[in-house]
């Protein structure tokens, strides 16, 4: 008997084609983020919310993925920005794979920001980098503050934390303090940020956070041109 | 619920690694999951021994490493393994921590024996 070691990680395939898709991403200046929650947390009307306030020259496209339907795309494309559909089939989370195949015809030096709306899924999208420059967890306050403890791993993963659908604070048994110190004990110092897309509280919190990954962005890639 | 797709990396790697060791067959491969992998042990063995059934590869058995969640202190460099999500230094208190792992999903090690070293399992090629 022998004992080979292997030093690789199981998705060394996916980790390879995110790599490559990361490197894309920094040499074009393009930003780009990855969306994540539960189904129905309101990541699609976080988008909504998002596209609506951005201007109109602004080099912004969404890719949205689903098991099935064209509903978010179709939902989306109202903005006027680029928006394409990934419907999986079954497949319950994006990989690099399916990343890479969808900007086959974007011409990334037309972009600064990439949003991609993840499959509704708390867990399975946590191992699968996409070469994103960051993950951003959403959480409802439909769904019980101790989500981030029952999956700590996206909290962990995730830069953001957006705490979605506040209005509903005052007919739901959610104590958003509680939420908020989980999500820290799974990942300490992580940001927050509590909007509702209804009504369009907070929602500058939100795009003052976007506004400073881009600017940060911006900055960096002309360091690394420089 | 995507062990099934891990699994099938599992078993890729093996496939791959195998061409580097004529002569031999596989009879364990190692993993190593971290508790923050997001990554269900049961499910994962369940989707492992689905695939390799009926193949040349059934009696591979699978081996999981659980790898918790470690820190190191930032202030006074202890490292030491968080329980109950408690990342406070056992040491000297600070908050200031930094995860060092505890999100592993990798490939650890591949047991593989030579055709005819032993008796049990073994299934000689043609």
């Amino acid at each position: 008997m022998e004992r080979v070691p292997l030093q690789q990680k199981v998705l060394s395939e996916n980790d390879r084609v995110a790599g490559e898709l990361r490197t894309r991403f920094q040499k074009h200046g393009v930003l780009c983020l990855n969306l994540i929650s539960s189904p129905g947390s309101g990541k699609t009307s976080l988008l909504e919310r998002t596209l609506e306030t951005l201007p109109r020259q602004d080099r912004v496209a969404v890719l949205t993925g689903d098991i099935q339907t064209e509903n978010d795309a179709n939902r989306l494309k109202r903005f006027h920005f680029p928006v394409k559909q990934i419907t999986t089939g079954g497949t319950c989370h994006l990989d690099a794979r399916m990343i890479e195949r969808h900007l086959a015809d974007w011409d990334l030096d037309d972009l600064d920001l990439l949003l991609i709306e993840n499959v509704g899924n708390l867990v399975c999208p946590s191992s699968y980098d996409l070469g994103e420059a960051a993950k951003i967890v959403v959480l409802s306050v439909a769904e019980g503050e101790d989500k981030p403890l029952k999956y700590p791993s996206i909290f962990f993963k995730s830069d953001l934390l957006v705490l979605n659908k506040i209005d509903l604070l005052p007919y739901v048994p959610f104590d958003i303090e509680v939420a908020a110190e989980n999500a820290r004990k799974v990942h300490p110092g992580m940001e927050i940020v509590k909007v509702s897309c209804l009504t369009g509280n907070g929602l500058h919190e939100w795009m003052l956070w976007l506004e400073q990954r881009r600017i940060a962005h911006r900055a960096l890639a002309q360091e690394t041109v420089s | 619920m995507h062990e099934m797709g891990i699994a099938n990396s599992v078993l890729e790697a093996v496939r791959t690694e195998m061409g580097l060791h004529p002569g031999t067959y596989p009879c364990k491969v190692g993993v190593r999951i971290g508790e923050m992998a997001a990554i269900d042990q049961d499910a994962l063995r369940f989707c492992f021994e689905a695939i390799v059934h009926d193949t040349d590869l059934e009696s591979l058995e699978l081996g999981i490493e659980v790898c918790p969640r470690r820190h190191r202190c930032w202030g006074c460099g202890r490292e030491f393994i968080v329980r109950d999500y408690d990342s406070r230094c056992p040491q000297c208190a600070s908050l200031e921590t930094k995860c060092i792992s505890g999100d592993e999903l990798e490939l650890a090690y591949l047991e593989v024996e030579e055709y005819g070293a032993s008796t049990a399992a073994a299934k000689s090629p043609q």
